[in-house]
């Protein structure tokens, strides 16, 4: 069958779904979605149509980037929009179809948001990050049911394969070089060049691997891509292949992400079964096969030589380069290794023209950059936005500000080969440069947000504990050197740091960067070079006070019961101390925490209630006033401040 | 691309430290200097290993031109280079990577059967470092030695993770009685399942014992030379 006819057949089936009479129920099943339960409210959803015996379609479908708000679900009934209801359980779940679907309601009270503009409800489109947003890969994402190729091919999928297989490989590559996108892995290398050196490498046997080994704490991009829209990454991967004449390719996904597994699994059998992939693709002379290959959980392994070594079923340990994967990789041949979202790219540019492209970001970082944004910030999932964004913008406007109305302190970009940029740097326009300049970098694309009670010393300690538990030990300078400054963070956030020791690990840090064998360790030192750089009076006071500004490091706070707070009758705090370190002063009738006993688990301080308010963290310790003595302190807002 | 050089063989002239040496074109700067008796400190090199390891970081020099030293093991020799292994950015990288390693080496020289024969103790002496480095802190690793073998004792404390006795007897002789296990401060040269040596597939060849740079693996007899300390 031509591609035109089998691409007609989809079409028409998608507008059968959406133009019936029937209504449609869409659950978002990705990761986050069944993390937060989605699973239970699809069963929900299940036995309440068969339970009222409902004519209804219903799919599963990826991750739209609201992880904040799943799980997710979209309703479209003949005659309203599209609407997505956020928070959805199984209560919710059955009383939306039983009021929206069997009667009219569309209950405005649980709405997110309409998919397409309407006069009834606000769509996304109205939200005001749309204004900031730019969605090209995660168009389908959250849209289609990843385990139907139909779905795909219906929003125009594999049609740039098939424009590819007429076009001669240089002219793709040329297309891609023109477009000047670059690896969104993280390092920027320019894609068409890389494929380029590929293509012209010696030898008849070349591969392709699509890096998803995805590490970096707080970043979950490559999973929705492939969880939500597996056949955008497929179809970049044969459009690749054929450009630099690769035969054979892999995925390499990481076994922590069983879901991806299974959905690029199911996505290659149903690609074969449609000639997008096997032998004679399309009726062309080319064919080209894809494996997926499950990486077993070393952060290492995202490293392209490590990675490399795991296929061959060596030890992911990286090697020296050159020679470069692309002239020598995989069992010896030429290699063409690219992220997940470079992939995934690749259809839209072969589409839409490089030009299309060129259009979007700045000078020298083009089209959009996706983020995982995590941490202390409202809307916390995945964002597509233009490169040249502002952080600023991409924080508060796209990600809704700081949670609880704190103030933010910083954010880390770019997991633990990042760094943690200051409030003076929202300002800053997101492209691999100008991150770099400032010391983080455009990593995969995790973005962590901090407020006002993360402590830099802790983030710091945080980063450095990962990679040194990842580092995979090959070379001294990552190995001894990435743990001598673990030991002294360590120190400094138990108040035994001396001034010196900033010194020693700025040292070390510029050493272990310049001299390391690998991108592990040649970043690894990122996080504690910017806190140092933007934070260093953090540093001092731990240092030179003992005292943990942000009231984080446990053995340098001590948690105290304001007596003129202190609701006398009220025994919360008492009776959740899991140490009964806490007792009642009976002369004068208030609660006491007995400081040797306690073991700060922080227990307290939530049990207090509200109104009261009157369990606090003091930093030093020694600031906790002595028995019989009532203090006259200012007091700080709750859980907060600094006294 | 050595392949290619051997064919054709061709010689080139480069200088090192002021001295001017010959060499064959696609040589790896560490050998030609080595070779022209000009020492850089090094652990892991192995001459007969196509793909260098570059895992020890202690051959950082400075050639002409480039930003950033140079690993001097990977490093290839290029007609008119100009090449300082005295210079102050490559010495501060190679001595930080020195001082590392004997933090957390055992620097109980004076009972060691490697004293005056041991690469590292070299190695200190060339980059002028103290044995007891103030600048980091201690870390030991207080694993068991093992003298199961009735040739050689085996104390992974001492190890420096070159690589040498696992490249022995994995590719050289192929053996594969030993290799690296875990990751990160924790990885080590073990057996499989960590057995004891005299329990596991190892033969007793002891070529092993023979390349270790360091004391970690030495003969039980005394009288049987350890390796040979490179001039």
């Amino acid at each position: 069958m031509k591609f035109q006819e089998i691409a007609n057949q989809a079409r028409i089936r998608w507008q059968e779904i959406w133009n019936d009479q029937v209504p449609v129920i869409l659950v978002g099943t990705a990761t986050c979605g069944r993390a937060a339960g989605a699973l239970e409210v699809l069963q929900a959803i299940r036995d309440t149509v068969i339970k009222q015996n409902l004519n209804c379609l219903i799919y599963e479908v990826g991750c739209m980037g609201h992880c904040y708000a799943e799980p997710l679900v979209i309703l479209r009934k003949p005659g309203f929009p599209s609407i997505c209801y956020g928070r959805v359980n199984p209560v919710l779940a059955e009383n939306l179809i039983n009021n929206f679907i069997l009667s009219d309601d569309p209950c405005l009270e649980f709405v997110l948001g309409a998919l397409e503009e309407n006069d009834l409800i606000p769509s996304f489109s109205d939200f005001p990050r749309s204004k900031y947003e730019k969605r090209i890969l995660l168009k389908n994402c959250g849209h289609i049911n990843p385990e139907e190729i139909e779905h795909y091919i219906a929003n125009g999928g594999y049609e740039s394969l098939s424009k590819a297989l007429q076009m001669k490989s240089e002219d793709i590559i040329s297309e891609v070089k023109r477009s000047k996108l670059r690896g969104l892995g993280g390092a920027g290398f320019p894609t068409g060049e890389k494929w380029d050196i590929c293509r012209h490498s010696e030898g008849e046997l070349k591969y392709l691997i699509c890096n998803g080994d995805e590490g970096d704490p707080g970043a979950f991009m490559d999973r929705a891509i492939l969880e939500s829209d597996p056949h955008s990454v497929i179809e970049g991967m044969v459009i690749a292949g054929y450009a630099i004449g690769a035969r054979h390719g892999y995925i390499y996904v990481r076994a922590e992400y069983p879901l991806a597994v299974q959905r690029v699994q199911n996505a290659l059998l149903q690609a074969e079964k449609y000639k997008f992939l096997g032998e004679n693709i399309l009726g062309s002379d080319f064919s080209f096969d894809v494996k997926l290959f499950q990486g077993s959980g070393a952060f290492v392994c995202g490293e392209e030589t490590a990675l490399i070594a795991s296929i061959e079923g060596k030890p992911g340990i990286p090697r020296y380069r050159p020679p470069y994967p692309a002239l020598q990789g995989l069992f010896g041949k030429p290699t063409l290794i690219n992220n997940v979202k470079t992939l995934a790219y690749i259809p839209h540019i072969i589409k839409n023209g490089a030009d299309w492209f060129l259009q979007m970001g700045t000078e020298r970082s083009k089209g959009t950059a996706v983020f995982a944004l995590a941490g202390k910030v409202v809307n916390t999932g995945l964002v597509e936005v233009p490169m040249g964004t502002t952080l600023r913008q991409l924080i508060f406007q796209v990600g809704g500000g700081i949670t609880k109305g704190k103030r933010f302190k910083a954010v880390q970009i770019g997991g633990p080969s990042g760094g943690c940029l200051p409030e003076s740097a929202l300002d800053l326009p997101i492209d691999f440069e100008s991150l770099q300049q400032r010391g983080a970098m455009m990593g995969s694309g995790g973005m962590v947000v901090l407020d006002e009670d993360d402590c830099m010393v802790e983030v710091a300690r945080y980063f450095l504990d990962f990679t040194q538990k990842e580092s995979c030990g090959k070379c001294t300078l990552c190995r001894l050197g990435t743990k001598q400054m673990l030991d002294i963070l360590e120190d400094i956030s138990k108040g035994h740091g001396k001034m010196e020791d900033l010194e020693t690990l700025e040292e070390l840090a510029e050493d272990i960067k310049q001299g390391s064998l690998c991108g592990l360790g040649r970043t690894a030192p990122n996080p504690v070079l910017t806190t140092l750089r933007y934070f260093r009076e953090e540093y001092e006071a731990h240092i030179k006070e003992g005292r943990c500004p942000a009231l984080m490091c446990q053995t340098l706070i001590a948690y105290y019961i304001l007596p003129e707070k202190c609701a006398r009758g009220c025994d919360a705090c008492v009776g959740t101390c899991t140490v009964e370190a806490i007792s009642t002063d009976k002369k004068r009738r208030i609660k006491v925490i007995d400081q040797e006993k306690c073991v700060k688990c922080n227990t307290c301080l939530s049990a207090c209630p509200p109104q009261y308010d009157a369990v606090i963290r003091l930093s030093p310790p020694d600031k906790v006033p002595k028995a019989g003595f009532t203090p006259t302190l200012t007091l700080p807002r709750r859980g907060g401040g600094n006294l | 691309m050595r392949g290619e050089s051997e064919l054709v063989m061709k010689n080139i002239s480069l200088t090192i430290d002021g001295k001017k040496i010959r060499a064959h074109e696609g040589d790896k700067l560490l050998w030609a200097a080595l070779e022209n008796r000009i020492y850089i400190p090094n652990l892991c090199a192995i001459q007969e290993k196509m793909q260098p390891t570059a895992s020890c970081r202690l051959c950082f020099v400075e050639v002409e031109g480039e930003d950033e030293p140079v690993i001097a093991c990977t490093e290839p020799v290029k007609e008119g280079m100009v090449v300082n292994t005295r210079g102050k950015n490559a010495l501060r990288l190679a001595r930080t990577s020195a001082e590392l390693l004997v933090a957390s080496h055992p620097v109980d020289c004076a009972h060691c059967l490697k004293n005056r024969f041991c690469e590292l103790q070299k190695i200190v002496k060339h980059l002028g470092i103290k044995l007891k480095t103030k600048r980091f802190r201690r870390l030991e690793r207080n694993l068991p030695i093992d003298e199961s073998s009735p040739l050689f004792i085996y104390d992974p404390n001492k190890c420096v993770l070159c690589g040498k006795c696992v490249w022995v007897c994995q590719e050289k002789l192929g053996v594969g009685a030993i290799g690296f296990t875990r990751r990160g401060f924790k990885r080590m040269v073990s057996t499989f399942q960590d057995k004891p040596l005299g329990e596991s597939a190892c033969g007793q060849c002891a070529e092993c014992v023979k390349v270790c740079p360091v004391g970690s693996l030495t003969f039980k007899d005394k009288n049987l030379p350890s390796q040979k300390v490179s001039e």
